[in-house]
């Protein structure tokens, strides 16, 4: 029953019996274990990580299996948890230039320091249901290179900014934390980062392709993409040195943008950033896409489209915000409802009122015409 | 007596670009100013500095207030500059879709300054709203309607009213003609003069029609790349400019 | 929903070990007190705060949430509705949360308790001093609907420019022949902001004017908070020849006979046969007595 007028309680853990129920699924079939998803369901775990702005492998992937695979509600859990966690400081910013990268792309040249390495991709495989994984069956493991020291990797951007032809990064934080702070406008571009970094996926790709259909285009080129293993370090107060805390993986996205130049800046590129935990290029990408669309004001650009609109942009890319409200409509509403029926239904006896009174006034001029 | 608006060494930039500099003047009770030249010349950017709608770099702008006296526009508070904007002041703007809400009737659309500035009772409000509907010559059974469904020459009546029902003494207009027939153009000219007559309306008019100058102005100022390279009483202007820019300006528009 | 939050719980009773008093850690609940002062201390004035991520959707009362649990005390005797009920499935997940996370009494009696979370509804029993009443919020923003822009409405409250709230009542009129207006209708807050009342419907807004109760307004989602002081005047906008009013009744619910209490419509059978019935189901049953 929806709303019972009473037995409410009881209904509810109904509910969430069946839920659980549900969830294991036919209990012939071998439960999923969180090594099972971390591992072979890596790319959701990613997702729920960048999104839920938490990196844990494993929480992510118990959060996966409790929402049944349904990533948002994923993404809503390890929020929920994120929350409760205390702060004992902030890492120093990472260095992707420290990168061990497993990938690494330029589109703008042909070839750069360090070289293009196409690493795993989804880019060239064919898509076409491959029915060999249907069924189980051990995988040969992939040829590696011998190991050797890893390769610094120069940033390309550094390459285009050396010759003033690219604009340096912009520096520095403000220190706003948008999960302990509220988000006020106009928000700095840190802020902006950090917004879209948590922003829903699917949101940011639209926004971004919008940009590319000529609403707000900004000329993008892939400077850089390069996803792989950064160190995380931290600097406690009571050694006043930074010591290594572990790695993570990440995806990172540097796009370069036409600009034509104002009063005090003679033309050059500029940039959209991206960066997404785990091996996210698609969320990198569209992520530095709306950046550089949301930059409109500070370059002097004059802004028209949604991609370029913060109020619009950062005020909706929550997911974890859209799905409470949008799915908050299945609440009762009863009472609004009402106050409604009561207004509509006066409305109309007024206006059936008015037709009646018309009505009789017609025939009484017909009587008296007759 | 003072000026009611006097400006002196206004000066704004965009990028690398001068969109005015070194712009003064004084503006005097029931006088109405004209601003010429050409797009690009800088009329509107100066106009928006006026009213307070953009700050220039360089330069002051006074305002005789009926309320506060001579304030500067640009030390004003936002508050008070805002509220001198719904009181003492009107905008046309040329397109009369940006002076308008476009979402609700055109009694709201007139009754907005009222309300903004006390007016409760509905009644009281309409009445007043539908008045002024006819003074711009809208039929008054229209006032129910959304300007959506009127012309453009209705549109921009509408603005007109909207603006003056508050009783403003100053008033800013941006080619409030530009974009509409030359037929309905005469008809807003005509209003236009009737009202600033009656109401005893003080104007800057920025537009790059010179016909529209003549029959509403009584002084010109004329601009070229952001300067004003000539002044004077509007037909002194017109019929024997000084300034080579001006005398192409008025050469090249057709003998009526 | 409410499965995460049992999940959140060992399957012990008491208060739960894993997680501090009320959910929230003590530095949230401090910054969460500064803002509520603050907003005590601008009556209707939206007070910007660092909203958390509850274990709720938003939407779903997370800003009512943090507001109680940063209030809420072991002493404290807590009554939550949703729609006037207390049996409604979000008032029932939402006191069990409490129950579970801040060891405190609840309560379906209006007067027995010391702290009231509603959502959609202010109490059919007259509120008395020393109670607090709390408020789930969706949107916060009273001009949101007609201005979207956050930096531009929180200039029109500060520079007290609400000529486009009243064209919002005239044109209601203008196409109605009276404001239509039935829930969430907005107030006027000691004679300077305009506030929205959250969701309730017009019918409960006379109960906010000069409540002897304090009123609490949480908006999660948009981390907002806002109060009315107890004895506070809130006006609901009107025009002074087309004055604000209440919804009425023909009908008297068909449980207890009230006459004065706001009635909900329920369907009964196929043919769409209706039941009025108190929407408010404490006042109903104290009634039926």
């Amino acid at each position: 029953m929806y709303v019972a007028v009473k037995g409410g309680e009881t209904a509810i853990n109904h509910s969430l019996e069946l839920l659980a129920d549900k969830r294991r699924g036919e209990r012939s079939v071998a439960e999923l274990s969180l090594e099972q998803i971390d591992q072979q369901l890596s790319l959701a775990v990613d997702r729920v990580m960048t999104e839920g702005s938490c990196y844990d492998r494993s929480l992510a992937a118990l959060a996966i299996k409790q929402a049944r695979g349904d990533l948002i509600e994923a993404i809503f859990l390890l929020r929920a948890y994120r929350t409760t966690l205390p702060r004992f400081g902030d890492s120093l910013p990472i260095d992707t230039t420290e990168m061990l990268a497993e990938r690494r792309i330029s589109a703008t040249f042909k070839d750069v320091p360090g070289g293009q390495v196409l690493g795993p991709t989804f880019d060239y495989t064919h898509r076409l249901l491959d029915f060999s994984l249907a069924a189980a069956g051990e995988r040969p493991l992939a040829p590696t290179a011998p190991t050797e020291e890893p390769l610094p990797l120069p940033r390309v951007g550094d390459i285009l900014q050396r010759d003033g032809l690219l604009e340096p990064p912009s520096q520095g934080d403000d220190g706003h934390d948008l999960t302990r702070q509220p988000l006020m406008f106009p928000a700095s571009r840190p802020l902006r980062l950090q917004n879209l970094a948590r922003g829903d996926e699917g949101f940011l790709l639209a926004l971004g392709y919008s940009t590319q259909r000529g609403y707000g285009n900004n000329h993008p080129f892939v400077g850089e993409i390069r996803y792989g293993h950064v160190p995380v370090s931290f600097v406690p107060e009571e050694l006043g040195f930074a010591i290594e805390l572990g790695e993570i993986e990440v995806t990172e996205c540097d796009m370069v943008n036409q600009f034509a130049g104002s009063h005090d800046v003679p033309p050059q590129f500029t940039r959209g950033y991206g960066l997404a935990f785990g091996h996210a290029e698609r969320k990198a990408m569209a992520m530095a896409l709306v950046d550089r669309a949301l930059r409109a004001d500070e370059l002097s650009e004059t802004a028209t489209s949604p991609a370029q609109d913060e109020e619009f942009v950062l005020a909706h890319s929550d997911n974890v915000e859209a799905s409470g409200f949008v799915q908050h409509l299945k609440l009762p509403h009863y009472v609004d409802f009402q106050s409604e029926l009561v207004t509509v239904r006066a409305l109309r006896e007024e206006v059936e009122r008015r037709n009646r009174e018309a009505a009789a006034a017609a025939a009484a001029l017909d009587k008296a015409a007759e | 007596m003072n000026p009611i608006l006097s400006a002196s060494g206004l000066g704004k930039r965009f990028g690398d670009r001068v969109a005015c500099r070194d712009v003064g003047f004084d503006l005097w009770p029931g006088e109405v100013l004209g601003v010429v030249g050409e797009s690009g010349s800088g009329k509107t950017t100066l106009l928006n500095c006026l009213a307070g709608r953009l700050h220039p770099e360089t330069g002051t702008v006074v305002y005789d207030s009926a309320a506060y006296g001579q304030v500067d526009v640009h030390d004003l508070s936002e508050a008070r500059r805002r509220l001198l904007s719904r009181t003492e002041w009107g905008f046309v703007n040329q397109d009369a879709r940006e002076g308008l809400r476009m979402g609700v009737s055109a009694g709201a659309n007139i009754g907005e300054r009222l309300m903004a500035i006390g007016a409760r009772h509905y009644g009281d409000i309409r009445r007043t709203a539908s008045e002024w509907l006819g003074r711009v010559e809208i039929e008054q059974d229209r006032l129910d309607d959304r300007p959506t469904t009127y012309s453009g020459g209705m549109r921009q009546r509408l603005q007109i009213a909207r603006n003056l029902v508050s009783g403003p003494r100053l008033v800013f207009m941006d080619e409030p003609t530009g974009g509409l027939d030359v037929s309905v153009q005469a008809r807003i000219l005509d209003l236009l003069r009737g009202l600033v007559e009656t109401l005893h309306l003080s104007a800057v008019l920025v537009t790059h029609d010179l016909g529209v100058a003549r029959l509403l102005t009584h002084r010109l100022m004329v601009m070229q790349g952001g300067r004003v390279v000539e002044e004077g009483l509007t037909d002194q202007v017109l019929d024997d400019p000084q300034d080579a820019y001006t005398q192409m300006l008025v050469a090249s528009i057709l003998p009526v | 929903m409410s499965e995460s939050i049992a999940d959140a719980s060992p399957a012990s009773g008491g208060p739960d070990q894993a997680y501090n008093y009320a959910y929230l850690d003590e530095q949230t609940k401090r910054m969460i007190r500064r803002a509520i002062l603050k907003a005590v201390a601008v009556p209707g004035y939206q007070v910007p705060f660092g909203g958390r991520e509850m274990p709720l959707p938003y939407g779903w009362g997370t800003g009512g949430i943090q507001v109680t649990a940063a209030i809420i005390g072991r002493e404290d005797t807590l009554k939550v509705i949703d729609q006037g009920a207390d049996d409604t499935t979000n008032a029932v997940s939402i006191r069990r949360f409490f129950a579970k996370v801040a060891d405190v009494a609840t309560t379906t009696s209006t007067e027995d308790a010391s702290i009231i979370q509603t959502r959609h509804r202010v109490p059919e029993t007259r509120l008395r001093e020393g109670q607090i009443i709390v408020f789930q919020v969706p949107i916060p923003e009273p001009l949101r609907m007609l201005e979207p822009r956050e930096t531009e409405t929180r200039t029109l409250h500060a520079l007290s420019e609400y000529g486009v709230m009243q064209v919002s009542l005239y044109e209601s009129i203008a196409r109605h022949g009276r404001i239509a207006k039935t829930y969430n209708y907005p107030v006027l807050v000691n004679g300077r902001y305009i506030m929205s009342p959250s969701p309730i419907p017009k019918f409960d807004n006379p109960k906010l004017d000069r409540s002897p109760a304090l009123q609490l307004y949480g908006a999660g989602r948009e981390k907002r908070i806002y109060a009315v002081p107890p004895h506070t005047p809130v006006k609901s906008l009107d025009f002074d020849d087309h004055p604000f009013e209440i919804e009425r009744w023909d009908e008297c619910c068909a449980l207890c006979g009230s006459r004065e209490s706001f009635l909900d419509e329920v369907i009964v059978d196929d043919s769409g046969k209706r039941m009025f019935v108190c929407s408010d189901t404490d006042w109903c049953e104290r009634h039926q007595r």
